[in-house]
This record gives structure tokens, sequence and C-alpha cells, in this order.
């Protein structure tokens, strides 16, 4: 059982603690020159986020992919950071994967240590510090650049962050996108984006964005109704964190699919 | 050169363990019971603030009482284990009984080599998945561990509150009927205690995947029968 003195008592910092005890993640130094196309390290790709009028939409495709192979059709990049925040990854899925988990501990422990939850605005803080920590690998080609939102209770509104590989943290005012489709996916959005939006049209734009960035870009996967997959698309509003069924987002998917064969067809 | 006094280590035993009796004696009681959708947790604490349950881990809570200072150390140093060995190996590996001997190892540790015992009693709790896999910690200021089946009560008078649980504690009670039992057993005959002296946390097997859950100042009043 750890115990400190008070001056090295790491509080409720998570990392700090991993440090002091001799397990920081980000403490081994990555030598050589092998980069991480030459390691096949799986890539995650396209995600979303959009502001409507009673919080935020986040969404992202499933494929991972290493070189031009399909490394995974089922990865989720889009995940609950705690009760009322996300977080979507672009980037090395490996070090992404880890940073999310760890970037979830670290809210957890620091709501338990302290009794109360940190600000939003402190989440993307710390989210901000982990994705700079990460900057010796993303120098070797392992980028992880992540999206952030969630329900601020103080403001009460939805916010969301986009951050570049050195930690930069930016706050976008209605919506984001990252990962190698997120051209596509942004300009989407981009056009179909109104500032009052409801959480139904919202769902539903982020779903097109998806759509149509899987359609242009071939590391992001598009609905795969032969297995069942679709992409995780989730909102958060006052209650916290709720993924959309896939069932749901099949009903939606096949309306889309009516509508740009009609588009590009006819009917 | 002037030589120490000799004490017999059984008379230095002895003199710790009053010493730290004497803390614990005089802070409020605090009792954990067993319901039938887990382990439910009633203080009495005058503090709104200074919290004397709280939560571990997904279905573990922590409960101490005496000096809080000292047992709030302890709850922070078993976050840190458990967030530790979960970051580590996995959460399902996290389980209350081997925290509950690494705070006795902890206790008896500071009870033998330290210039003061901790005056602390602390509770650790696990909901199991099954009602037959709950289990309650109790661990003494001396690093004595009891392994505590229905309930438990720590703190000042103790005794006569465990007499007044196992009176009136039956299995199967709903939150409401657990509370009330607890409430009763802290408070005795010749007195009540207000609702907002009252601490109570449950750890709930419904609650998906984080068990633990504070009733607030209204939830407890709305259990209470009316007065």
């Amino acid at each position: 059982m750890p115990f400190f003195t008070p001056s090295e008592d790491p509080g409720s910092n998570f990392p700090d603690l991993l440090k002091r005890i001799g397990l920081d993640p980000s403490a081994r130094p990555i030598e050589g020159k092998l980069l991480a196309d030459d390691l096949g390290v799986p890539h995650a790709t396209t995600c979303v986020a959009l502001r409507y009028d009673g919080g935020v939409v986040m969404a992202g495709d499933r494929r991972a992919t290493s070189g031009n192979l399909i490394s995974h059709r089922t990865m989720e990049k889009v995940v609950q950071a705690d009760r009322h925040s996300g977080v979507a990854i672009a980037g090395s899925a490996g070090p992404a994967m880890e940073m999310v988990k760890l970037f979830q501990l670290q809210l957890e422990h620091y709501e338990k240590v302290e009794g109360s939850s940190l600000s939003l605005e402190g989440k993307a803080n710390q989210l901000s510090a982990m994705v700079r920590g990460n900057l010796p690998a993303a120098m070797q080609g392992m980028v992880v650049v992540p999206i952030f939102a969630g329900y601020d209770l103080l403001r009460s509104t939805g916010r969301l962050w986009d951050f570049d590989a050195t930690g930069g943290r930016y706050e976008e005012r209605n919506h984001v996108a990252t990962g190698s489709g997120s051209l596509h996916a942004s300009t989407v959005i981009k056009v179909g984006f109104t500032t009052d939006l409801t959480r139904d049209a919202a769902i539903d734009l982020a779903a097109t964005a998806l759509w149509e960035a899987a359609d242009a870009d071939s590391a992001t996967g598009g609905p795969d109704a032969l297995r069942g997959i679709y992409p995780v698309v989730a909102w958060i509003d006052s209650d916290g964190w709720e993924r959309v069924t896939d069932s749901d987002l099949a009903e939606r998917y096949g309306r889309i699919i009516d509508a740009v064969s009609e588009r590009v067809v006819g009917s | 050169m002037s030589m120490p006094f000799y004490v017999a280590p059984e008379q230095m035993m002895k003199d710790r363990a009053d010493y730290a009796r004497k803390g614990i004696a005089r802070g409020r009681a605090l009792v954990a019971m067993r319901y039938q959708d887990g382990i439910a947790i009633v203080a009495e604490n005058a503090s709104e603030t200074l919290r004397k349950v709280s939560e571990i881990y997904d279905r573990i809570a922590f409960a101490g009482v005496g000096k809080y200072n000292e047992f709030d150390q302890l709850r922070v140093a078993g976050i840190r284990s458990a967030d530790l060995k979960g970051f580590q190996y996995s959460r399902d590996d996290v389980d209350a009984r081997s925290l509950a001997n690494s705070y006795a190892q902890m206790l008896g540790n500071i009870f033998t080599h330290e210039m003061k015992p901790m005056e602390v009693e602390i509770l650790v709790a696990e909901v199991g998945r099954e009602p037959d896999a709950d289990q309650m910690f109790h661990i003494l200021y001396d690093g004595t561990v009891v392994d505590e089946r229905d309930h438990a009560a720590l703190g000042g008078d103790a005794e006569a509150i465990r007499t007044r649980l196992t009176e009136n504690w039956s299995e199967g009670l709903d939150l409401a009927g657990v509370v009330a039992v607890g409430v009763a057993a802290l408070s005795g005959d010749e007195r009540e205690i207000p609702a907002g002296d009252l601490e109570v946390a449950e750890l709930c097997r419904g609650n998906g995947r984080r068990c633990f859950h504070r009733l607030s100042e209204a939830d407890v009043l709305a259990l209470l029968p009316p007065s």
C-alpha cells in the first residue's frame, strides 16, 4: 500500500502516482530509428463531435488499418471518459488506447480522492498534458490526436475540444473532426450544421458525416450490415453519457443509403 | 549516564492500546449492514463535508471512525492501492480481502513502531455479485482484522450498538428497513439523531459498474419513518 510523506504526496494525480512508484508508462525512452509505419502499428481513423441545443454528439467509425490492410473491424474509438464526458481518438491505436485508459482512471481517481469531479475544462487540460507526454512517441510516428467533448455542468452547455500532437488544446464552438477522413466528415457537418440542431438531427448529421468519410477515405469504415457493425455514436447531456443503439443506427443508415442511392442512381 | 526506565512490553502495548481506544471512543459511531441489494453504511456525522464513508473501487467502500486526518490518510492510500492494482492487472482483480490485509499490515506496523498508534477503526466492505459473496472487514487500530458476516459496528459505544444490531437486524431487509435498524442502533432509546447528522451510503448490486452511492439528506429523510 503506497504511503507518502506530505512533501512527496502525489495528491489526486494518478499519473504522478505512477511516476512516484516507478510505473510511469511514458518513462521508457524509445531509441533507434524504427518508425510506426515499419512496425505495422494499427491506425485508428475518423471521429467527429458536434454540439446540439442540449449537449454534444460524438461519433467514430470502427476500422483500424495497418498500411493498406484492415487490422480491426470493431475498434471502439469513441469512449466514455466519465459520466459527463467522452473522448474520441485518432492515430496510433496502441498508445491511444493506453492514453484513454489512463485518462479514464485519472478522472475517476481524482473524483474519489477529492470527493468531487474535475471541471470539464480541468479534464480537457489533463488530456492535453497526456497528449504532450506522448510527444516522444509522436516523433516516431505514433501520433495520438484525440477529441474531447462533454457537458459542462457549471455552464449548462456542451463543449468540445480538439488537440494537436504537441498537446495544443483548442476549444471549438460547434463541431470538430479528427483522423484521416476528417476533411470529408467535417465538410458534411459544416454544411449541415445549424445552431438550433436537435439531438436527433445531430445524430443523423454525425452518421451522414461518417458515411461520406467512409465513401471517400479507404481507411474509414462504413456501416457493415453484413456483420452488424455500426459506428459508435453517443450523446452527452445533463443526464450523462448515452450510446445510440445499433438497431437505431441500422435504421438511420437505411435512410441515409436510400437518400444516397436516390441522389446517385435516381429513383 | 541516565538509563531509560524499563517498561515491560506488555505494559507498553497496553498503554498504546488504551491510548488508541480512548481516542476512538471519543468519536461517534457508525454501522454497516447487509441488506437485500448489497451493503448499507450509516454513520453519525455532524459534518456535511468531512466524510466518514467513501468509495474505494467499483464494489468496495471504506468507512472510518476516530481521528479524521488519520483515517482519511488510510482512505486515500486504499484508493491508490486499488486503482494501481486495477491499472496493472484488471478491474476484476481488486478485492476487499487483499485491501484489508494491506490495511492490517500498515496499522500493525504503525502500532508497534511509530511514536503513537493511529486512533482509528476502519471498515472495508465489498458487495458481491451474489448476496452470499458480500464481505465486510473490520480493522482495529493495532491491525487486528475481524471478518464480519451480517453487520458491523465501529467507534464509541460499539458494544451496545452491536447488541442492538443483533437484536433488530434480519436477513432480506430493504434499504429503508436496514437504515431504520442502523439509525435505531446508533441512537439507542434515549435520544434521536436528526437526519442532518446522518451520513448514509450504500454499495448496491444494481448500480452498474460503480456500486457506491451516497444518499443525500433528502434521500435519507424520505427513507426514515415519519416521527
